[in-house]
């Protein structure tokens, strides 16, 4: 009888421990989630209130201390409609400021919430309201934009309901949140890396790997790079190491699943809130058709396999005919690790988890230096020089005249190229189909189609063994000038990527337009990764008044100075 | 107990670093360097460029907000981005050697305090025998400023404790990253009595796999002079090679096994026969690495 008791008891609570655990995510990111339809509210309306505040999280048996919005992680979904008037009140129960940006949201710069340039941040205690009219459908998130609180979990889902007809058509849609999870605190993980930018590499060439010829380098290739003092093997700088890699807050192990019906037309709304971690995503078995980048819609274009960077978001439509059970893998770029989810008709299905795939090594064009091109163009070249990276890596006269070539500058890409066409990093040879930049062309035609009046060029410097990161080789805690722009000009920014790593840019409180070739029909977005070594240009619109955040969504490159200040002046009309 | 104090001093100031370095309000704000080209101008629009100039609103959201929690928020902001103060401590040796003769231990650290250019950072070596008092320990403690990509430029003091008579100097030296990755270090030494001496360390990791290293060092000391309280001759003094294995089992923790060879050099070794010391030897040595 006791004996029965005990296992009755032991039954219960561990039902109710599922049930607690499960309780701890918002709806839409429960594992055995039927997706969320445009009817199921989760937060929406007029009013909606959020708390900011301490709590444990879970993941792979493990309890870890996270910043959490309404107690969850992810936060909750916040789903707005096109045309209506937000309101949303932010109280703080931390014991530090807080904030919330809204990722990719068209607003008054007062409500951007940045602390330092849109508000004075959340003191502890308090209650900020945000209220701004809601200008534009499509998926987004929101953050804090406080010291490092959004790699701590403090981070959601934001979707905005079109007011016409949604140009996307689907029966079910899932929200997929992709993050990084680590036990360390971040400001740790940062002085590690500032202590010995290696910290968390498990992957670096060895004898063994040359040996066995698993490095896939040749000997010279590794003097070479020795020679320059360059890790070939420096992906990303926090790996699988540390990181648990989430989807919908859910390891691996826990593995979220998605429900739908063969035969439906699956939406899956993706988002990469990670703090350091660009994924490959994919779906073995199926293809995915791209419809939406940052939350504007794109002529559909069916891929197997995309990259998402830092802050990123892509829409695709997924159509599973077959009664079975699909993984999703998000692949960090490194291979260190993986996030993994389930999509299945039924709750406890689960399909086949691929290996992680083997790890990229950098080459020649990651340094901004193409030796192929070079052998073709440089006539006059001394060739015997160029041997064994003799090539100066860090000519001054590269430099705009305004960027400061110091300690913080490690190299200067001698012959940066645009590689949107090319595939990202690591995915070149694949055998399947995978998303590049210039397969993204806006669906409706860009609306300000004046030529740009100047160009601007901003580089991308870094030092990675002294883990220092700036735009044109200033840190911004150095009292950099801001980046002005003049109201309603239109400019084409080309960034210049110096380092050796990629670079999710973000500029807050506008669309920039890609220059990927496709001229009138260019992609809007408000993050752009910038390929190792490469170059790209955005045409920018500066039609929003006020002060806006410039930076590297990598937590820890803003962290460590990738960030500045953009002005959009005069301010006219602006406060009433 | 002086000797001691060698070891221990760093130790003390380290136990200090963590809490400070963990602390927001530590973060450091670059003084911008001296630069010509100073001013981040972009090239100014082709038209005209009045509408900028004649708004004075220099951060906008002061129109909506108490100036003073701006200018509050706005410092934590340039501090937090790129001002981070922290900290390292590196444990390069704590070893035990063994030869024929003597059973010894030794000592070799370092550590820092501060941001991406500017940096407090000590250093810590000694070594005895395990049966005598320690033979000689010395502490650097240094302003570190990065004047090139790679490398730092250092000067401070040097407090040494040794088995004839403890030793005062001051200490200009670089330190950094050589081509190849090999860590590589110089320094000079003033004595308060006038004695200049120099050291040159180097030391490579070859990755064998991902966690076992091998690691080969090798330190060079000069004298510019006789140093007769040292029974030092001038010029190239004495050498240390050696070469450990070590398993990183993590990078905090990573015991290594090794030898290590040691001799007197040029006239420093005559004048040590001459008084019958020993000038040379090869020990055997097993110890532990830590990262911090």
């Amino acid at each position: 009888m006791a004996i029965e008791r005990r296992t009755l008891l032991k039954a219960i609570t561990a039902g109710a421990g599922f049930a607690g655990a499960q309780a701890l995510f918002p709806a839409w990111a429960q594992t055995g989630s039927r997706g969320v339809a445009p009817t199921l509210a989760t937060l929406s309306g007029r009013e909606i209130a959020l708390s900011v505040g301490h709590s444990p999280f879970n993941v792979g048996g493990r309890t870890g201390h996270a910043i959490t919005v309404n107690g969850t992680l992810p936060a909750p979904l916040i789903r707005l409609r096109e045309g209506q008037h937000a309101r949303l009140s932010v109280t703080n129960t931390l014991d530090e400021d807080t904030s919330i940006h809204w990722h990719g949201i068209l607003l008054p710069f007062q409500m951007d919430g940045v602390p330092g340039i849109s508000f004075p941040g959340i003191r502890p205690g308090e209650t900020f309201v945000y209220e701004f009219p809601v200008r534009q459908s499509g998926t987004y998130w929101y953050h804090s934009h406080s010291g490092l609180q959004e790699a701590m979990g403090h981070f959601g889902p934001l979707i905005i309901d079109p007011t016409g007809a949604d140009p996307v058509a689907y029966d079910r849609e899932h929200v997929i949140v992709l993050s990084d999870w680590s036990f360390l605190h971040p400001h740790e993980i940062l002085r590690r890396l500032k202590a010995s930018p290696g910290y968390f590499n498990q992957q670096r060439t060895t004898v063994a790997g040359l040996l066995s010829g698993e490095d896939r380098m040749s000997a010279s290739e590794r003097r070479m790079w020795a020679e320059m003092r360059m890790d070939p093997r420096d992906i990303s700088d926090v790996t699988g190491s540390t990181y648990t890699y989430l989807v919908n807050g859910h390891g691996p192990q826990e593995n979220w699943t998605g429900l739908f019906e063969p035969g439906e037309r699956v939406r899956l709304r993706i988002i990469n809130a990670s703090a350091m971690t660009n994924f490959n995503v994919r779906i073995p078995g199926l293809p995915m058709t791209v419809v939406q980048a940052d939350g504007e819609n794109v002529r559909p274009v069916e891929v197997d396999e995309f990259q998402i960077a830092v802050a990123e978001t892509y829409d695709v439509i997924i159509s599973p005919r077959e009664d079975r059970a699909y993984t999703i893998v998000s692949e960090a770029v490194d291979r260190s690790g993986m996030g993994r989810a389930t999509l299945a008709p039924r709750l406890g299905m689960s399909a086949e988890v691929p290996p992680l795939r083997q790890v990229p090594n950098l080459t020649m064009r990651d340094m901004g230096m193409d030796m192929g091109a070079m052998d073709h163009s440089a006539g006059g070249m001394d060739h015997g020089s160029m041997d064994h990276g003799d090539m100066n890596m860090r000519d001054r006269s590269l430099a705009p005249p305004n960027m400061a070539v110091g300690v913080g500058v490690q190299s200067i890409s001698p012959m940066a190229e645009n590689r949107l066409a090319e595939r990202p990093l690591g995915l070149e040879n694949e055998p399947h189909r995978v998303l590049v930049y210039t397969d993204l062309v806006a669906l409706n035609p860009n609306r300000d189609t004046r030529a740009p009046s100047r160009t601007l060029e901003i580089h991308l410097t870094g030092n990675m063994e002294r883990y220092m990161w700036g735009f044109d080789g200033r840190r911004f805690s150095e009292l950099v000038e801001p980046i002005r722009f003049e109201r309603d000009e239109r400019v084409r920014v080309t960034l210049v990527n110096d380092t050796m790593m990629q670079h999710p840019i973000h500029l807050h409180g506008h669309f920039f337009e890609l220059v990927n070739g496709h001229a009138g029909h260019q992609p809007l977005k408000h993050t752009v990764n910038v390929a190792p070594g490469g170059r790209l240009s955005f045409d920018l619109t500066a039609d929003a008044p006020g002060d806006w955040a410039f930076h590297c969504h990598m937590m820890m490159h803003m962290h460590s100075g990738m960030f500045n200040v953009v002005t959009v002046r005069p301010l006219d009309g602006v406060a009433s | 107990m002086r000797m001691i104090a060698a070891f221990v001093a760093p130790l003390v100031l380290v136990a200090a670093m963590p809490a400070a370095a963990q602390d927001h309000a530590q973060h450091e704000t670059q003084t911008p360097a001296p630069d010509p080209h100073a001013g981040h101008e972009t090239t100014p629009p082709p038209q005209s460029t009045s509408a900028i100039g004649s708004d004075t609103q220099a951060n906008a959201a002061d129109l909506y907000f108490d100036a003073a929690a701006m200018a509050r928020a706005r410092q934590q902001l340039i501090a937090e981005n790129g001002g981070m103060r922290t900290y390292a401590v590196i444990v390069e040796r704590l070893e035990a050697g063994f030869d024929d003769d003597s059973e010894t231990y030794a000592w070799h650290a370092q550590g820092w305090y501060g941001g991406d250019i500017h940096r407090f950072w000590w250093k810590s070596e000694g070594e005895g025998a395990f049966e005598n008092e320690l033979d000689d320990a010395e502490l650097q403690l240094l302003y570190s400023r990065a004047v090139t990509p790679y490398f730092d430029l250092q000067a401070g003091v040097r407090q040494s404790y040794l088995e004839s008579k403890d030793r005062t100097e001051l200490v200009l030296g670089v330190q950094g990253l050589a081509p190849y990755w090999f860590e590589v270090g110089a320094a000079a030494f003033v004595s308060t009595e006038g004695d200049v001496t120099a050291r040159a360390e180097a030391e490579y990791d070859l990755r064998l796999t991902q966690r076992l290293i091998l690691q080969p060092s090798a330190e060079l000391n000069f004298a510019a002079q006789d140093i007769p309280d040292l029974d030092i001759g001038a010029g190239l003094t004495d050498a240390e090679v050696g070469l450990r294995l070590r398993y990183e089992f993590s990078r905090r923790f990573a015991p290594y096994v090794g030898v290590e060879w040691t001799s007197a050099l040029g006239e420093t070794r005559d004048l040590r026969d001459a008084l019958g010391e020993d000038t040379q030897s090869t020990r055997a040595v097993v110890g532990l690495r830590a990262l911090f």
